[in-house]
């Protein structure tokens, strides 16, 4: 769901990219957070809650509430409402506290 | 009242409207600013010294309609889009009023659109006569439309259907 | 150990200012932010802003940064910026630490701080409200006016304040309907020209309204309302279902106040401030020697008054380490002249009845 025209701004998007969100591959643009290009693709579940496996999306879209965390290329607990997105990023749902080791 | 609904009455609108000689005079400026807020580009912006805020930038702004050309600078300044320019002197049962329009699609020249009072409610069709869009205006397009005289103190915005 | 004169904590509207006015009296500063690009909360605000000329009123937010930068680099000579650099500690013996880029943690010794971290946004308690699609109204500001991203299609606006009013308006000019607005309280509380612009566009708001749940699986689906008397409890039989897929919750900021309280600053509770600040004196200098505060910070306001708070926390902090220009006098009594403008009205009367019991040093 992306603005395509809007009366105030000019989206100056940087390339566009390809990536793959549990095994499905997506377009987004470089420069872009991984969580609004899933929002872009109509992602909203980006994870499970830790003990009640509740459906969690981004909350404050800034890096302070940890409620977008999504296992990125391997990596567990990343913050996915202040990480670019890249070329060729694998990311996952991320059910429970992730694998750190 | 207003404070719950964001909606003025008809007592507080007509105060703001100058008397129907000076509108069929020549284009004048509506302020509909009811609330005292730090707040004076109005003031910053009019050539003509027609609009007064003074000294404590808090104060309602006056207009001085004798003064006032309508030229629509203060209009396009208007962080509230507070606004209107109205202008009864082309037309003996029609107005033409200047609304500030920030949404897409922009509406065309001789397009005929929905006209919304200030409750967004469609009250009557008007046309568009005028579409002003220049970089000077800073992405506060100045949309010129002909309503009936009858909704002259009603009409407030409009909606430009896809 | 990195070195720094004057550093500056936050580059939104208060840590530009600061850092600004302490350059122009000299001083070298130093502006860490944790985010990509300066601004802060500017780089989303599509809106013209208020105030007078000396506040930018008329220029909308996010040209304010450009602006501001375009200042600094005059002084370019006495001003380093690191951006995507978090403050994570500030101690008692006056070291600073920070992380930058996840991976590159420094310390700091500066001579004299303004913490200028803003605000964050309170939540609202109903039962679902974790649900995705019940977002707080900055981040849909982000995901919009950042992104281009819309965040659904039908939304229901939780808070008639400013923000509530303003993000609501940029929802529907980025194609987004904004099915009610709702305020418990019985009063619009934000500016009433902005409540007037969305209610034109025919926008209902309900005051004396609360969320009573949300509805949905895996996201939002419907939202409960229910009508409040005066003590805020929900009134029975007047529930009303909205069918939405967006709830923004804009119920408040409060101030991000972690680095002061570990700095060990006194800090008071205060409403008025919309939260807990740290005491201070006219100059925005808190009880730690050299320690100030500017912005949201230290009491929620809005950004002209962050601006302004800012050039004079800069200019008073450069001023005590050593950098007094000799027009030092006519630039503090400037800002504190625009603080007194833009507070004397019944807009700002909360404020200053606020700042009157925070100021204590």
């Amino acid at each position: 769901m992306r603005i395509e025209e809007h009366p105030i701004l000019k989206f100056n998007k940087g390339r566009k990219i390809t990536f793959t969100f549990n095994g499905q591959i997506m377009d987004g643009y470089e420069g872009e957070t991984i969580a609004a290009a899933l929002h872009a693709n109509d992602v909203k579940v980006l994870g499970k809650s830790l003990f009640k496996h509740r459906p969690r999306g981004f909350y404050c879209a800034v890096g302070n509430c940890s409620s977008c965390l999504m296992t990125v290329d391997g990596a567990a607990n990343v913050k996915t409402c202040v990480t670019d997105l890249e070329e060729g990023m694998t990311v996952q749902t991320q059910e429970g506290k992730g694998v750190i080791l | 009242m207003f404070e719950k609904t964001g909606i003025p009455n008809a007592e507080m609108v007509m105060e703001k409207f100058p008397s129907i000689e000076r509108i069929n005079q020549g284009a004048v400026a509506v302020v509909e600013c009811y609330k005292e807020i730090p707040c004076n580009p109005c003031q910053t912006a009019c050539k003509f010294d027609a609009i007064k805020v003074g000294e404590d930038i808090n104060s309602i702004p006056e207009v001085c309609f004798e003064n006032c050309t309508g030229c629509a600078v203060c209009l396009s300044k208007c962080p509230g889009l507070a606004i209107m320019i109205v202008d009864g002197s082309k037309c003996s049962d029609k107005a033409e009023v200047k609304i500030p329009y920030e949404f897409l699609p922009l509406p065309a020249e001789g397009q005929i659109v929905k006209g919304l009072n200030r409750e967004g409610r469609h009250i009557t069709d008007v046309k568009v006569l005028k579409v002003l869009n220049p970089k000077s205006f800073d992405r506060t397009p100045i949309v010129t439309i002909e309503v009936d005289r009858k909704f002259l103190y009603e009409i407030r915005n409009i909606k430009a259907e896809v | 150990m990195k070195s720094a004169e004057l550093a500056v904590i936050g580059g939104g509207p208060a840590g530009l200012c600061a850092a600004v006015s302490a350059a122009k009296s000299g001083a070298k500063v130093l502006i860490i932010d944790k985010n990509k690009k300066l601004g802060g909360q500017l780089i989303k605000q599509t809106h013209m802003f208020f105030g007078s000329e000396k506040q930018y009123a008329s220029v909308r937010g996010i040209d304010i940064p450009d602006i501001l930068v375009n200042e600094l680099y005059k002084y370019k000579e006495n001003v380093e910026i690191i951006t995507e650099a978090a403050v994570v500690g500030m101690y008692e013996d006056g070291i600073i630490t920070v992380l930058e880029k996840e991976e590159n943690y420094f310390k700091l010794a500066p001579e004299a701080v303004v913490v200028a971290t803003g605000a964050y946004e309170k939540a609202l308690s109903f039962p679902n409200n974790d649900l995705p699609g019940i977002y707080g109204a900055g981040a849909v500001q982000t995901l919009m006016n950042v992104h281009g991203v819309k965040p659904g299609n039908k939304v229901l606006m939780v808070g008639a304040g400013n923000i509530g009013l303003i993000v609501s308006y940029q929802l529907m000019q980025a194609g987004v309907e904004v099915k009610a607005i709702l305020d418990a309280a019985s009063k619009i509380g934000g500016y009433l020209v902005h409540a007037s612009k969305i209610r034109r566009m025919g926008v209902p708001i309900l005051t004396s309204h609360t969320v009573k749940e949300a509805i949905g699986k895996d996201f939002l689906e419907k939202a409960v309302i229910c009508e409040v008397d005066e003590r805020f409890n929900p009134i029975d039989g007047t529930e009303r279902v909205f069918d939405v897929d967006v709830m923004c919750i804009s119920v408040g900021l409060a101030p991000l106040n972690e680095l002061l309280a570990m700095r060990g600053c006194e800090m008071k509770y205060i409403p008025k401030l919309s939260g807990i600040v740290p005491v201070r004196n006219e100059n925005y200098e808190t009880t730690v020697e050299n320690l100030f505060a500017a912005g949201d910070a230290a009491g929620v306001e809005e950004a002209s008054a962050a601006m302004v708070e800012g050039y004079l926390a800069g200019l008073c902090a450069a001023a005590k380490i050593g950098y007094m220009p000799k027009d030092f006098s006519d630039r503090k009594n400037d800002y504190v002249n625009q603080l007194k403008n833009l507070r004397s009205g019944p807009a700002g009367k909360h404020i200053s009845e606020g700042i009157k019991q925070i100021i204590g040093r």
